[in-house]
């Protein structure tokens, strides 16, 4: 349990009577990188909703750290703990330039007084450096509104790698990229990993299996299996669930939930 | 004109060479001007910090308020009872006598004192606006809702005003100053002190906002424009950061009314109405959102098409308004700064077309979600 980061208990959530999360466990280890997967619906962005404080849940606790219970905190206090999330649509700051952007992402630590005041020498390394992991330095007095889709998203990675969270939540990053801007993606979400712990909701099953060590498969908001990719692939309860629809779309006319 | 030309281009137009032509103007302003019109110069310079400071919400973190004429009017009331005081020596004023009160009231007496009135001026509308302002923003009140809001915080101010004939002077306001610090307040060379005064005032304002704007805290202002729930997700509380800012707004429209009252002579609710308060819109939309030249520019010459129209056409002039106002709305999204941003292009003055085209296309269906979403972003 010490190890954990993240471990929820007993999460219940239900919108209008229809339950979404339904005693929800969950546990994510220091430093791991995992991949959350499962049909519509099952309750992958409700659970991100909840970790960041954007949905109250109506049972259970989600514990960060194995202390502080984030079912109570503000979304800005989340944020402040180490808690930093991606969106599902790229959501960059169109007015502002890149640099201006990183300059608004790592803003939150300073007193109110200190946003008055030029950027630290340290501020200004560090937007430079984190500009430069996720190959933007180019870009930097670009305005954010006129990027390519892919560079959007790497600029909001960037934002949220500034703020240096223990925890990152990615709502699907490589939704609509091309197969190079993917694989770019992929390989940035590796290197971000090491000692901060990384959470991906992710529908696109060729970058999941090209990228994942460990799958968790959400269904109907309970967690239906657990492990490798190629466990969990072959998991029968999986098998019948989502994947089985996904693999013959043309047979059962399932290809939206694959998509 | 190819001065002009060559000042529109490239980034001449944002460094200092404008302002400094424009203050050099203002100050050479009382040699070239008759005294009439340089008090309706004045007037129009204490409407130029108000609508700076609408300017700051709205322009660069998004909320329109149409609220504002009550904070200018807050700190009218507050340099106006001040003035009246020193008029009585510190008596029961005419106003408060006629509507039957016998001694001054504790809360309207320190205004007696210059050590207390003065920043009143800045205070109390800052402390009402930062007061409501909390509460709306921290139950997530925004876009027009916010608007509307503010808007009706307008037509409650001004009718308690209204009302509280004894402590207000009730719909006439307070009026018949004779003096300020000692001098006669309506004498030619008392007035061209206030005028240097507000135009130092307006300078002073446009440095501060120009140094907030451009600093870090500014670029988070535009970002809650933007996507306030990012900001969230950021790590900031927006809550605060706008209450912040609203709160400040309030003040400086404060300081334009304080400034307003001794060149006009009378403060009164109709200053803190609903038609006033959308006025001052009307002056930031015209000069242009967002840019800190614009709202300046849109209030003197927004005014000064007022006054000048309403003396030509006495009956029809508030058409000629409502036309600029639709035709800035529509045709020119970004005010007048709009077409001096950036580089001078032939495209930029065929843009009116297009854009009537564009707005043909649309039907009346578009050209009004066109309207409210330039309008309350």
């Amino acid at each position: 349990m010490d190890n954990d980061i993240l471990s929820v208990e007993g999460l219940t959530v239900s919108f209008d009577g229809f339950v979404v999360l339904d005693s929800l466990d969950f546990n994510l280890a220091h430093g791991e990188l995992r991949f959350l997967i499962g049909p519509n619906g099952a309750g992958k962005t409700t659970l991100l909703d909840l970790i960041t404080g954007k949905t109250r849940p109506s049972r259970g606790k989600i514990l960060f750290d194995g202390e502080t219970d984030l079912t109570k905190l503000r979304e800005h206090d989340l944020v402040k703990l180490g808690i930093g999330r991606k969106f599902q649509t790229p959501s960059v700051f169109a007015s502002l330039t890149v640099y201006e952007n990183m300059e608004v992402a790592i803003g939150f630590r300073r007193r109110l007084g200190a946003l008055l005041r030029p950027l630290a020498r340290s501020e200004a390394d560090w937007i430079d450096s984190t500009l430069g992991k996720v190959g933007l330095s180019e870009r930097a007095a670009t305005q954010a509104g006129t990027l390519s889709h892919g560079e959007k998203q790497w600029l909001e990675i960037g934002m949220l790698l500034a703020q240096e969270p223990k925890l990152l939540l990615l709502d699907e990053p490589v939704a609509g990229m091309t197969r190079r801007e993917r694989e770019r993606t992929g390989t940035l979400l590796q290197a971000i990993g090491g000692d901060r712990s990384v959470l991906v909701v992710e529908h696109d099953m060729e970058f999941v299996r090209h990228f994942a060590e460990k799958v968790t498969v959400l269904h109907q908001g309970k967690v239906l299996s657990e492990g490798s990719m190629e466990r969990v692939q072959h998991d029968p309860e999986v098998v019948r669930a989502y994947l089985g629809r996904s693999r013959r779309p043309e047979r059962n006319g399932y290809a939206a939930v694959a998509s | 004109m190819s001065a002009l030309l060559q000042l529109s281009r490239g980034t001449l137009v944002t460094s200092w060479a404008p302002l400094i032509v424009m203050l050099a103007l203002l100050l050479l302003a009382p040699f070239v001007l008759s005294d009439f019109r340089l008090g309706l110069l004045g007037k129009f310079l204490t409407f130029a910090i108000l609508a700076l400071a609408l300017n700051l919400i709205w322009g660069y973190a998004g909320m329109l308020s149409l609220g504002h004429g009550v904070f200018f009017g807050l700190g009218g009331y507050a340099m106006g009872m001040f003035m009246k005081l020193e008029g009585t020596g510190g008596k029961l004023p005419d106003f408060m006598f006629w509507s039957g009160l016998e001694e001054l009231p504790f809360f309207i007496a320190p205004f007696k004192y210059a050590w207390f009135a003065l920043p009143m001026v800045f205070i109390l509308p800052a402390a009402v606006a930062g007061g409501l302002g909390y509460l709306v923003f921290r139950s997530r009140i925004t876009g027009v809702y916010f608007a509307l809001i503010t808007q009706a915080l307008s037509l409650i101010v001004s009718i308690l005003f209204i009302g509280q004939q004894p402590y207000t002077g009730g719909t006439n306001g307070i009026t018949n100053y004779s003096t300020l610090f000692g001098y006669q307040v309506f004498s030619p060379g008392t007035q061209l002190t206030l005028y240097f005064i507000t135009v130092i005032a307006l300078a002073v304002v446009y440095l501060v906002l120009r140094l907030v704007v451009n600093s870090r805290s500014g670029r988070i202002m535009i970002a809650m424009r933007d996507d306030e729930n990012r900001v969230r997700f950021m790590g900031y509380d927006p809550a605060i950061l706008k209450t912040i800012a609203f709160a400040a707004s309030g003040g400086i429209a404060g300081i334009a009314g304080a400034l307003f009252v001794p060149q006009v002579g009378i403060i009164s609710p109709s200053s803190m109405g609903i038609l006033q308060s959308i006025e001052i819109a009307v002056w930031v939309a015209v000069g242009g959102r967002g840019t800190l030249a614009g709202p300046i520019i849109g209030a003197v010459l927004v005014n000064a098409a007022k006054s000048g129209l309403s003396e030509s056409f006495p009956v029809i002039w508030q058409f000629f308004l409502g036309g600029l106002f639709i035709g800035a709305v529509l045709l020119f999204p970004a005010g007048i700064m709009g077409l001096f941003r950036g580089e001078l292009s032939r495209e930029r003055f065929t843009r009116p077309l297009t854009r009537i085209r564009e707005l043909k296309q649309q039907g009346i269906g578009g050209v009004v979600r066109q309207w409210t979403t330039t309008s309350f972003r």
